[in-house]
């Protein structure tokens, strides 16, 4: 049978060139990373040879103890986990009080404060910063975590989110709730929680890697290195003269480990949180 | 009478972090673009009233920084957007080992901004760095020092960045679409060009205009690799809206001037937000109807 013998090797050579552009496709997005690393577990002689070497002949682990000794890279990742469960920490709590609130309580002026909430999602940080700037210096907070913290306490995006998902639950539950007598607070962590314990966590997530990778703000309200966060504190390394570039890769490396650690344990909630609202689902 | 308060206190926190730290600083930005400031930083700023909003928005530092914003979200957005979509429609397909590829296309989303810029640092550095190597541009002042690769340079490295957060919003997007459309059509024989030009795309269309939006409010916002490559330089060459208001409010200490740019800002910011809030309003509300 040539014909049938034609199309499976039409099919095998189709997937040949699908797999050959896919490994392509994934050489190039990791070659940055790949280099970075390879690079960390260089010497400085080895990082300057012609032609460059493209994997560790004999990994050089010290550039990573000299970021963290020189290049302050242990306080600053602590300084950034500091800044973010706080923040995240906030946000959480703010947005599901008010997003409570705004679902199941009645009072006078609910609906303007709602819009006013959403009139936040139009006032980006990027705007605000100078008389934030001011605020924070002139309560004396600058250097200081508060700075780092204070401005992100709550979040239009999240008391949204969690509003349309608390409008999904029915009022028959809170009634019968009621009638057996369990007040608001306890039927808030009771039982509208721990049932809408997804969208809070891929909230959650999105929420830490937006404070993980803050820059501007950080690098605005501080210039000591005992609040300094991992970004800021790469842009601080990143001025060393290219003969300490092992630990500036180091540092890199570093700095994104963290976040790769997480996204590997929580893939799934990741993709949930980044395209909510966004795909239906 | 107890609901209310209730209902007060709860919303109290968020409400009050707002006013704080966004409606009263907004309405304090508008009112900082009323003062010149002075010659020298003893003495007091001056109240111009809207002269200096008008010398500022009609000067041509002002029509470049915009310019150069827009051509930065030019080179990132439509490139970002058709990497991130082709990569997707590659990993479509379940064939062995295609988990592995998925997970080193959405790889970039485990990297901040300063990450990213580092690395792109590093390899664009040119005593050492691998694609100066590789471009043979070793030796001399560096990509990121010419003033016709700076921008563009910046904007290669945002788009990687941002490569595997739209290879996952594209990923999303291909497998929510209605599989018996795409059946029928194959069944139709039509070409797989066909197919993505007639169905696919119509059918993404909605999240390919998310995609913009989102991509063009990120543009306007792009400030760690405009500082950690090239401090807008050299020459203004990547001096974009955001960049000259840091350094006009935290490096010149020229508030007033850095306020009444943070006004243009907000304002081309709020439409887009708008544009997209409109957006999600309606799919969200598609999807509980």
């Amino acid at each position: 049978m040539p014909t049938a013998d034609h199309a499976r090797r039409r099919r095998i050579w189709r997937k040949t060139i699908r797999y050959a552009v896919l490994i392509v496709a994934a050489a190039v997005v990791l070659f940055p990373v790949y280099i970075t690393v390879v690079d960390a577990l260089l010497s400085p002689q080895q990082i300057t040879h012609r032609p460059p070497f493209l994997y560790p002949p004999s990994p050089h682990w010290s550039s990573f103890a000299t970021a963290f000794s020189q290049g302050n890279l242990g306080v600053y990742l602590r300084n950034s986990a500091i800044m973010t469960l706080a923040i995240v920490a906030f946000e959480l709590v703010t947005s599901v009080l008010a997003a409570y609130a705004f679902v199941f309580l009645r009072f006078p002026g609910r609906k303007v404060l709602f819009f006013v909430t959403l009139a936040t999602l139009m006032v980006p940080g990027e705007a605000t910063i100078i008389p934030n700037y001011q605020t924070i210096n002139t309560f004396g907070l600058l250097n200081t975590f508060p700075a780092l913290i204070l401005p992100f306490v709550a979040s239009g995006i999240g008391i949204f989110l969690f509003r349309q998902a608390f409008m999904g639950f029915p009022s028959e539950v809170r009634d019968a709730a009621s009638l057996d007598g369990c007040g608001h607070l306890k039927f808030l962590f009771r039982i509208v929680v721990p049932i809408n314990r997804p969208v809070i966590g891929a909230f959650g997530l999105f929420a830490f890697l937006g404070a993980w990778n803050q820059y501007l703000w950080p690098l605005v309200v501080t210039q000591s290195n005992s609040v300094r966060t991992v970004q800021i504190g790469l842009r601080q390394l990143s001025g060393v003269s290219f003969s300490q570039f092992d630990v500036l890769f180091a540092g890199t490396v570093i700095a994104a480990a963290p976040i790769a650690i997480l996204l590997v344990l929580f893939q799934r909630q990741l993709v949930a949180g980044l395209t909510a609202g966004a795909v239906k689902g | 009478m107890r609901e209310a308060s209730l209902g007060y206190l709860m919303i109290l926190p968020a409400v009050a972090a707002f006013g704080i730290f966004s409606f009263y600083p907004l309405v304090k930005t508008a009112y900082l673009g009323f003062f010149l400031a002075p010659p020298t930083p003893n003495l007091p700023s001056k109240y111009v009233g809207f002269q200096q909003y008008s010398s500022v928005l009609g000067s041509s530092q002002f029509a470049d920084d915009v310019g150069r914003t827009a051509l930065f979200v030019a080179f990132t957005v439509p490139l970002g957007i058709i990497l991130g979509l082709a990569l997707a429609n590659l990993a479509q397909k379940h064939i062995r080992g295609i988990r592995l590829f998925r997970t080193i296309f959405s790889s970039t989303v485990a990297t901040s901004v300063a990450v990213a810029s580092t690395i792109f640092f590093t390899l664009l550095n040119p005593q050492i760095g691998l694609l100066s190597y590789a471009f043979g541009k070793e030796g001399g002042n560096g990509i990121l020092n010419n003033p016709h690769w700076a921008l563009p340079a910046v904007a290669l490295v945002t788009i990687w960045q941002n490569l595997g957060f739209t290879f996952i919003l594209m990923s999303a997007a291909l497998q929510s679409l209605p599989q018996d459309v795409l059946e029928a059509s194959m069944v139709d024989g039509a070409s797989s060009f066909t197919r993505l030009r007639q169905i696919t795309l119509p059918l993404l269309s909605p999240i390919l205009f998310f995609a913009v939006v989102i991509g063009v409010i990120s543009g306007f916002q792009a400030f760690g690799q405009i500082d950690l490559l090239t401090q807008g330089g050299p020459n203004h060459a990547s001096l974009v809206l955001i960049y000259d208001i840091y350094q006009q409010a935290f490096q010149f200490n020229n508030p007033g001037y850095a306020a009444v740019l943070s006004i243009a800002l907000f304002f081309m910011l709020m439409i887009l937000t708008f544009v997209q809030f409109w957006f999600f309003q309606r799919r969200v509300s598609y999807a509980n109807g």
